[in-house]
């Protein structure tokens, strides 16, 4: 990760990256000081799959030398201008007669050689080991957002991209919330989705795994060094794909604990505040709206409540913003089938009345109706 | 062979039909090849336009010119008319040309259905075109994000033009399984007497394969759509966990198709190539029996790896191991077909004109990206690789060499029997170095990108990723513009040039060398004995 | 390879309008069903539209082969041709019906068992839907569409089975009668394969309409409703489409178009009939018994 900070400034085109891609052709070595290659593996699965993907790649780049030394010998020397004769019987040799068998029983063998290795790297990396002990992340796509709820720590962190002008050199690679992860703690990975495919991929961790509505698949990581790690959603999942960065902070298990200490006080604070028997005022929701709608609504239907139709319709003077209440909360709590739009129940009942409050009152939908949470928790 | 003799005196007369009614109506397998290149020679350019604003788009960080629907959109659009419009019906039209002339037939064996399956595929690209406008009229619905993969359920929120794209493909099958249909018939049926399945033109077995291979997979990718049509308008849930079904389904079925597909697309490539290399090493093809083994080989096991696509899908450790050896299996069949054709090459009195120029490139490019899918098909590479730029820059390394550059070579071959003029070889050499080697530079780049991080199908990216776009993008510049060149050189060569002869290459062998240049519009209608 | 001049010939037709007609009806019925999808009104007039145009193409197409072959245009390899272009045909038709049996295999067999807790993704049974348990005929953890009831196997269908196995025998014995001459026992034994087929294809719209007023199985049935319908309601289309192939036949067996040796179309058509039931069988065994 220091090095990709350190990348940011390098001129375009910079000489030295365009030589390192020369010499990792000519030779298959790598340095991945110019992210050439996979970035330095930060997880035990992550070391061997690295391995096995150098091997492959030096294989490979063996066996292309080859076929492109005996096609450039024959290129120059069987040429007609140089006078050369064909020979038509060569297919009738002896290596003629035979080559249909060498060749294969050669690439045979290259081939499980390769599977091999493979199998054995797959058989330690694929399974989730079945401790008891193991820590438990749910890691939920949404479009387009993350969710990682840890599910031993009974704590949720809620994962978006941070637009440009605040994450500057790391658009696209920096969220608000982190997920915050220990260091030499097995950890298993439930990926789901809560819309359409989405993937999770951090090459450090080199899990990636598909998060398919409705199913439950897993991957497991155990980190062996600190540091922040950054990937990216890898399964095109609709307008903002481009903008589902992931980014693992990899500490130890001591600020890790007081991390979910943390967290917990604050979630703590929340469910306090939100079941306080209160009737809140419209100043007080709307102040309290427009941040969330901003993170939660707004990658669609955008700060400004116009939407981008026709994918998201706009907020502002919809025939639901400025309609009935319940016809406004209905969606938002259930949302609408087949479309993006997902149900946002998860939301607690302040959220969502200071959303609803907001998208009614803002960028002139000016309807003056103040809903309640009380409002809410009837509508559900 | 019968010898009733016809009554029928239209059935003898030799002379093409005039006016429009010669294209439209036509039963002639020239003149339906004839339409199938320039319908692909169209296609390609559309694609290639798509292409350009693509790589326009990811020249820098940012969101340039394209918002990232509409990228998509091209994406989806690009990869589709590429396949479906170019390669195919390019290819179908080489088989349209020259299968008749090489097994000595008089035409087709099913000649009016010959033009059905071409006649359907303008319709198809209009149904494809519409998918990708549609969306710009009012109430038009949203556009097509959902890369030429059409994964469910993110194809279930697409507005109507996703049912544009359907039925397209739909219309794609019907044509493909009309054309296969009809080609497997005429190799079966039509060869010249003498003309054993083993002395048949290594072009038409690997016809032979890949109409097969059409035939059993297309309607698995129809029976696929149809699916998805229904969960989208009539409340099925095949795709849908909440009914019992999984979105994971219709990946099975489309790759099902897909990966049988990128074979379709290679095999009769791999045909033009067992012509060229021997005319231009001036010896037979090294290892005749061997390649159709391989070719039925590759088709076999090419049917039974399908979910190398889909390795992160949460496969169980027996599942992906079977994926895996099964797919790496495939280099030794494609190996053989490599070896062969440098076996070829090998002690032969080589020239190198531009159709060997671009079959010389093909068999080291080619290698080059089958050897990147071998590095794909490790599960726990994958793992990494998967849906990042490291995979188009692989599959565009076959796809450009092993299908697009193999169907250059023929063109470049076969022009002067089918325009009776010789091409201009220096431009053509030109084309080909400038081609090849924007090529590289715009797909060699792409592996680094995938390797530090970048996935595919984003629209805006981190500027890390900033020198090797840049480098990619330039290389398209040019890579396009190449063609261009390539247009240029038909046209010149159709209007006129050095008069070919029947043999217009020295070391050319095979029945289609024996008929003038142009050739007859009807030929073959007395079949020769081949002894 | 030397060429020696061989004598032979082969039937090449004229220029023909029909495929391009063939590409104007098929584009017009599909554009117009995707706008009809979508709710554009002009579309539902487009696809009768199309799919008049489709007949008269239909129509036109065999009325210039029929012509043809009448007036001995066709030679031995010709109808070798015919008969290889059917016999692919029906194989691609085959791989189409796998695609939906092998899909009823995957979600039946593999999909389910996961929502409900076993096989690899087990897990998630666990995290998402506990307490569901996946049993066959199912609606899924969401129950779509309401209770329901399966359909059973052993009235109607059972029944169906017989009816389209007879049909197999009538069309059989159709054929015996053409190959020794035998009008009468062609033209009856058509006629009465034909009704099979419209008894069938009654059935089954019975059966549906039993399904979806007395049993609440529908298409939105969750996965069972789905698979049922999709298998089912593309055999019976196949059905229908068959039926029709036979009136065809009907009518030029009954203008004596066929002689005992050269009976193409028939065949072509007893093969369709024959590869239907075929599906049927499977379907009954997979969908309505097992
Ligand atoms: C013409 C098209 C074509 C061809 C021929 C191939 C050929 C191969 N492909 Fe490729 N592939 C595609 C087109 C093609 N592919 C496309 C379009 C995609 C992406 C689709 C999408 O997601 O949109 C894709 C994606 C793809 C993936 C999925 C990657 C991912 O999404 O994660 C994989 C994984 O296994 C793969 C593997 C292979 C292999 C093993 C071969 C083999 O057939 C290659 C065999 C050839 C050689 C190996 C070289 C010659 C052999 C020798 C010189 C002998 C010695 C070799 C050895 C001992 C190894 N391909
Ligand atoms: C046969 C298939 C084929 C062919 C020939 C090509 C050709 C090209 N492809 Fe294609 N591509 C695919 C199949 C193909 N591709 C597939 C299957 C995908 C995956 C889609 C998906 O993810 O769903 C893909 C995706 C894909 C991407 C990834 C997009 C992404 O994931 O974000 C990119 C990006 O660089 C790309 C670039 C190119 C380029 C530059 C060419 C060049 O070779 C094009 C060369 C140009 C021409 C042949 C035409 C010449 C045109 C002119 C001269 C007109 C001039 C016009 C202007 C300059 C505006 N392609
Ligand atoms: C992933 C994209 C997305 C996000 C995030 C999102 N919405 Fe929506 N929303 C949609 C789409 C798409 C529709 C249109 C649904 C349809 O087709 O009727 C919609 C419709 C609506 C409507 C009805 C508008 C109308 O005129 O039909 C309301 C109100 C609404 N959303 C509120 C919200 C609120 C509140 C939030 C945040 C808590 C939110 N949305 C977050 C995509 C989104
Ligand atoms: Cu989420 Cu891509
Ligand atoms: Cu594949």
């Amino acid at each position: 990760m220091q090095n990709q900070n350190k990348q940011t400034n390098r001129s375009l085109l910079g000489k030295d990256r365009v030589l390192a891609a020369a010499l990792l052709l000519a030779t298959g070595s790598v340095s991945a000081e110019y992210g050439l290659n996979f970035p330095e593996p930060a997880a035990n699965v992550a070391q061997e799959i690295f391995d096995i993907h150098m091997m492959t790649m030096g294989i490979a780049t063996f066996l292309l030398c080859i076929v492109f030394a005996i096609v450039f010998y024959s290129l120059y020397f069987h040429r007609k201008s140089r006078g050369y004769e064909a020979d038509q019987e060569f297919h009738n040799s002896w290596f003629g007669n035979w080559s249909w068998v060498i060749v294969p029983v050669m690439v045979l063998g290259v081939d499980l050689t390769i599977a091999g290795k493979a199998d054995a790297v797959l058989k330690k990396v694929w399974d989730v080991p079945k401790e008891e002990n193991i820590m438990d992340v749910k890691v939920t796509g949404h479009q387009w957002w993350w969710e990682f709820d840890y599910l031993d720590h009974d704590i949720k962190v809620e994962s978006r991209y941070v637009p440009e002008e605040e994450s500057g050199d790391l658009y696209l690679r920096e969220v608000d919330n982190r997920l915050v992860l220990p260091t030499g703690v097995k950890i298993r990975f439930l990926h789901t989705s809560a819309d359409v495919l989405h993937a999770f991929w951090v090459p450090e961790l080199a899990v990636k795994k598909d998060a398919i509505p409705g199913y439950v698949t897993e991957t497991w990581a155990e980190l062996n060094r600190e540091g922040v790690f950054r990937g990216q959603c890898a399964e095109l999942c609709g307008t903002w794909h481009s903008r589902m960065p992931i980014v693992v902070e990899s500490v130890s298990q001591e600020k890790f604990a007081a991390w979910v200490d943390d967290q917990k006080a604050v979630k703590i604070a929340a469910a306090a505040e939100a079941s306080a028997d209160k009737t809140w005022s419209m100043d007080e929701l709307m102040a309290k709206g427009k941040p969330l709608y901003e993170t939660k609504c707004g990658a669609c239907h955008q700060a400004t409540g116009m939407g981008l139709p026709p994918a998201f319709p706009a907020l502002k003077g919809s025939a639901l913003t400025i309609g009935p209440i319940a016809d406004h909360l209905n969606i938002v709590l259930n949302g609408k089938e087949g479309t993006a739009m997902q149900p946002w129940n998860s939301l607690n009942d302040l959220e969502i009345a200071a959303i609803v409050t907001y998208e009614r009152n803002a960028w002139d939908n000016n309807t003056g109706d103040v809903v309640q949470p009380a409002d809410v928790k009837q509508a559900r | 062979m019968s010898t009733t003799t016809l009554s029928h005196d239209e059935a003898h007369h030799h002379d093409a039909p005039k006016g429009w009614k010669r294209w439209l109506f036509s039963t002639n397998h020239k003149d339906i090849g004839t339409l199938y290149l320039l319908f692909a020679l169209t296609m390609l350019f559309l694609g290639g336009a798509s292409a350009m604003l693509i790589r326009m788009e990811l020249f820098m960080p940012g969101i340039q010119m394209l918002d990232p629907d509409l990228y998509n959109n091209l994406v989806t659009n690009h990869a589709l008319i590429m396949i479906f419009g170019a390669v195919m019906p390019a290819a179908a039209g080489l088989a349209n040309w020259m299968i008749p002339m090489m097994i000595g037939a008089p035409d087709m064996a099913l000649p009016r259905m010959n033009n059905l399956s071409f006649w359907v595929l303008p319709a198809a690209a209009t149904m494809l075109i519409l998918s990708f406008v549609v969306p710009f009229f009012p109430g038009g619905g949203t556009q097509i994000n959902t890369g030429w993969t059409l994964y469910p359920p993110l194809s279930v929120q697409v507005g109507m033009s996703m049912d544009f794209l359907i039925f397209a493909v739909h219309l794609l099958g019907i044509s493909s399984v009309l054309a296969s249909i009809n080609i497997i018939v005429t190799l079966l049926n039509m060869r010249a007497p003498g003309m054993s399945l083993f002395k048949m033109p290594m072009f038409c077995w690997t016809w032979l394969v890949t109409a097969f291979l059409l035939i059993l997979v297309v309607p698995v990718l129809a029976g696929g759509v149809t699916m998805l049509l229904f969960d989208r308008h009539f409340g099925t849930s095949f795709f849908d966990a909440a009914g019992g079904g999984d979105p994971v389904l219709f990946q099975h079925l489309f790759w099902f198709f897909g990966h049988p597909e990128v074979y379709i697309l290679l095999l009769p490539s791999i045909g033009v190539l067992s012509h060229v290399i021997p005319a231009f090493a001036r010896k037979p093809l090294f290892g005749y029996k061997s390649m159709v083994g391989a070719m039925l080989a590759v088709a076999t096991i090419g049917m039974v790896v399908w979910a190398h696509h889909q390795y992160t899908i949460g496969m169980s450790l027996g599942a992906v191991t079977y994926f895996m050896i099964g797919t790496i299996l495939i280099s030794i069949p494609v190996g053989l077909m490599i070896f062969n054709f440098i076996a070829t090459m090998w002690r032969g009195a080589m020239t190198f004109e531009t159709p060997m120029l671009f079959a010389v490139g093909i068999v080291l490019m080619f290698t080059f990206g089958g050897l990147s899918g071998v590095m794909l098909a490790v599960v726990p590479a994958d793992m990494q690789y998967h849906d990042s730029m490291f995979v188009v820059a692989h599959f565009h390394y076959v796809l450009m060499p092993g299908a697009v550059f193999g169907l250059f070579a023929g063109v470049f071959y076969w022009l002067p029997k089918w325009t009776g003029h010789m091409y201009d070889e220096k431009l053509g050499k030109l084309f080909f170095w400038i081609n090849v080697i924007s090529f590289n530079i715009t797909f060699f780049p792409q592996h680094f990108l995938g390797l530090a991080g970048m996935p595919r199908r984003i629209v805006d990216y981190n500027m890390i990723f900033t020198e090797f776009n840049v480098v990619s993008s330039i290389g398209a510049m040019v890579f396009g513009l190449s063609h261009l060149l390539f247009l240029y050189i038909i046209i010149k060569t159709i209007r006129g040039g050095k008069k070919a002869e029947k043999r217009a290459w020295e070391g050319a062998k095979g029945l289609e060398w024996e008929l003038d240049s142009p050739p007859a519009f009807h030929t073959w209608t007395v079949a020769p004995q081949i002894k | 390879m030397s060429v020696k001049e061989h004598s032979g010939d082969y039937f090449i037709p004229e220029p023909s309008p029909w495929p391009i007609i063939g590409m104007a009806s098929l584009l017009m019925t599909l554009f117009g069903g995707a706008l009809a999808m979508n709710g554009v009104s002009i579309g539902s007039f487009l696809v009768i539209a199309g799919l008049l145009l489709f007949f008269v193409l239909l129509y036109g197409w065999f009325r210039d082969v029929i012509g043809e072959n009448l007036s001995d245009c066709y030679n031995k390899q010709v109808d070798t041709s015919f008969r290889m272009g059917m016999f692919w045909f029906i194989a691609s038709e085959v791989f189409f019906f796998l695609t939906f049996f092998g899909s009823l295999y995957y979600i039946r067999n593999i999909a389910l068992p996961w929502l409900g807790g076993e096989g690899y993704l087990g897990v998630t049974n666990e995290i998402l839907y506990n307490g569901f348990e996946a049993v066959w005929p199912s609606h899924g953890p969401g129950e779509l569409g309401g209770d329901f009831q399966p359909m059973g196997a052993w009235g109607i269908p059972a029944l169906n089975t017989l009816i389209l196995l007879t049909s197999g025998a009538t069309i059989t014995w159709a054929h015996w009668g053409l190959k020794i001459d035998n009008q009468k026992q062609l033209v009856w034994g058509l006629i009465a394969t034909i009704a099979l087929g419209l008894l069938f294809v009654g059935f089954q719209a019975y059966e549906y309409g039993h399904a979806y007023s007395d049993l609440n199985l529908t298409l939105e049935t969750g996965a069972y409703g789905s698979t049922f319908y999709m298998l089912t309601g593309f055999h019976g289309f196949h059905v229908t489409m068959g039926a029709v192939m036979l009136m065809a036949i009907l009518g030029r067996s009954m203008k004596s178009h066929f002689s005992a040796h050269n009976h193409f179309a028939f065949e072509a058509v007893a093969w369709y009939w024959h590869f239907v039931d075929v599906v049927w069988l499977g379907l009954f065994v997979f969908v309505y018994w097992l």
